[in-house]
């Protein structure tokens, strides 16, 4: 059943070209979308995270899910380019 | 290429020459409707945006943006329409806005209802510098009278801050918050004042709208370059420290505008979020984006600024970064955290024997701001901020042996506090 959904997910991912994006207002540096998503996502020296502009690759699509619902200031998106 | 409008022949002579926005003395309505006549309404939205595709008209406000693109976009949205004359000026370099509301302000109005037309918005708003003066005051009474505005203008006067004209600051202002970016998107154009989209541009753009509703676009070209046609506004600065504004065709060679080496050490293009070229290799270039965009610049809104050879190219980049710093919005991290340390920094090299790794320390702060704002701010200070180091190298070696070049350590560029101290030596400037 979990493998399916991360099938689809992935699918969902692939098609669209979806890419993390953060609202750099909202973002108050918590940190813990680079503890989830540390493929994706690191902190700078001060703690604001700089994500990978590149599209989501469909094996980290649950995980950028997971990173985005987890995010405290709701900064963290998955957008389409 | 085609244009719709006819343009008689003599007149499109007469109107190629320069200047073409701002006149010798300032005009009331009478002297405008003797010289250009009634606000050129179209009666159809469609027209106006094709003359202004085919004119090839850009954003003076220094995004440079294509004009016809953001009035197409606000003319196809549904509902409550806005549209915005933007004066706000916040560059403390520039003027050419304030002139040119001054000398011409029924040519920007001509062209804010022009562009409600065109965009069919109900509400105008006026956003500058210094508010409501009396010859604007002054032009909305006297084209009240005569029955010229279908769409009355609202007056706002912009806060005294660097960001204060970005798109989504002068929205949020106009909405009753302070005058601060927001992130995009939804840009402006479709989610603005008060949710409707939402049309900001420049006085300077709009001026030019009204000319080429009159004129045409192939008068607009008769100027300036294939890529970037038109005239614009400069403010510029000469060595001895006087300030013009000048309007000139985009493509002009920057040495017609600015004094060259031995009295001017270097140029700045495009203000305080433009960049640094060094002399006498500047010399060479031209006033458009096209030619400047290989040196990393570009026209921005027009300001310019040959930097005498008595002063200190670093005391003078680590004055206007200081401002910078101060001027960000602090919403963002990396603009919170990064500008006050690298201002800090710069402040270091333009004194004597600055410590080793503050340049490297620089060079990588200046790579975690960019591009991480929700506006340009980051961006346009990290331009300034690594073109001051480039070309003011030779300056950085001579301070890290603890001599500096300078022989007059008095302010040269332009900030809102270093006009109350005029003459007085800022801290950075203090060698003891």
């Amino acid at each position: 059943m979990a493998a399916t959904k991360e099938a689809k997910e992935a699918k969902e991912a692939k098609a669209t070209g979806e890419t993390l994006v953060v609202n750099p207002i909202d973002c108050t540096g918590h940190g813990v979308c680079a503890e989830l998503l540390p493929e994706l996502i690191h902190v700078d020296e001060w703690g604001y995270p700089i994500v990978d502009p590149r599209p989501v690759p469909p094996e980290l699509v649950r995980e950028a899910r997971r990173a985005v619902a987890a995010c405290p200031a709701l900064a963290l998106k998955l957008m389409r380019r | 290429m085609t244009t719709t409008v006819n343009e008689p022949a003599a007149r499109q002579t007469a109107a190629a020459a320069l200047p073409r926005l701002l006149p010798a003395a300032p005009e009331d309505l009478r002297a405008h409707l003797a010289r250009y006549g009634p606000t050129p309404y179209r009666g159809q939205a469609g027209l106006l945006i094709g003359d202004l595709e085919a004119s090839g008209l850009t954003g003076r406000g220094g995004a440079g943006f294509p004009v016809y693109r953001k009035l197409a976009i606000v003319a196809q949205a549904r509902g409550r329409k806005v549209v915005v004359a933007n004066g706000a000026e916040s560059e403390p370099a520039s003027r050419k806005d304030e002139v040119l509301l001054r000398a011409a302000p029924n040519l920007v109005l001509d062209g804010l209802q022009l562009a409600a037309e065109a965009t069919g918005a109900t509400e105008a708003h006026l956003y500058t510098h210094h508010g409501a003066t009396p010859e604007i005051l002054r032009a909305l009474a006297e084209r009240a009278a005569a029955g010229l505005d279908p769409v009355t203008v609202t007056i706002t006067q912009a806060p005294p801050r660097f960001l204060a004209g970005q798109e989504s600051a002068l929205v949020n202002r106009l909405g009753g918050g302070p005058a601060r970016p927001t992130f995009q998107p939804p840009r402006v154009t479709e989610h603005g004042l008060h949710g409707a989209p939402t049309l900001v541009q420049n006085v300077e753009t709009l001026a030019h709208i009204a000319l080429i509703a009159r004129y045409g676009p192939r008068w607009f070209r008769a100027v300036g370059t294939s890529a970037e046609p038109g005239s614009m506004l400069t403010t510029v600065y000469q060595p001895d420290g006087k300030c013009r504004v000048i309007e000139t065709e985009i493509g002009a060679p920057l040495n017609t505008l600015l004094t060259s080496a031995p009295q001017a050490q270097a140029w700045l293009v495009g203000g305080y979020h433009g960049t640094w070229l060094p002399l006498p290799q500047a010399a060479a270039l031209t006033l458009d984006n096209g030619t400047l965009r290989k040196y990393g610049a570009a026209v921005g809104a027009g300001v310019l600024a040959a930097l005498p050879s008595d002063r200190c190219g670093l005391a003078e980049a680590a004055r206007v970064v200081r401002y910078l710093a101060a001027e960000s919005a602090g919403q963002c991290g990396p603009c919170l955290n990064g500008l006050p340390r690298i201002a800090a920094a710069l402040a270091e090299l333009a004194g004597p024997r600055p410590r080793r790794p503050v340049r490297a320390d620089v060079e990588r702060w200046a790579g975690l701001v960019e591009g991480r704002g929700a506006c340009h701010h980051p961006d346009g200070t990290v331009r300034f901020v690594r073109s001051a180091l480039t070309v003011f190298a030779p300056e950085l070696s001579r301070h890290e042996k603890g001599q500096c070049s300078s022989t007059n350590r008095t302010p040269f560029l332009p900030l809102p506090h270093t006009t109350l101290q005029n003459g007085i030596p800022t801290s950075e400037d203090d060698w003891t």
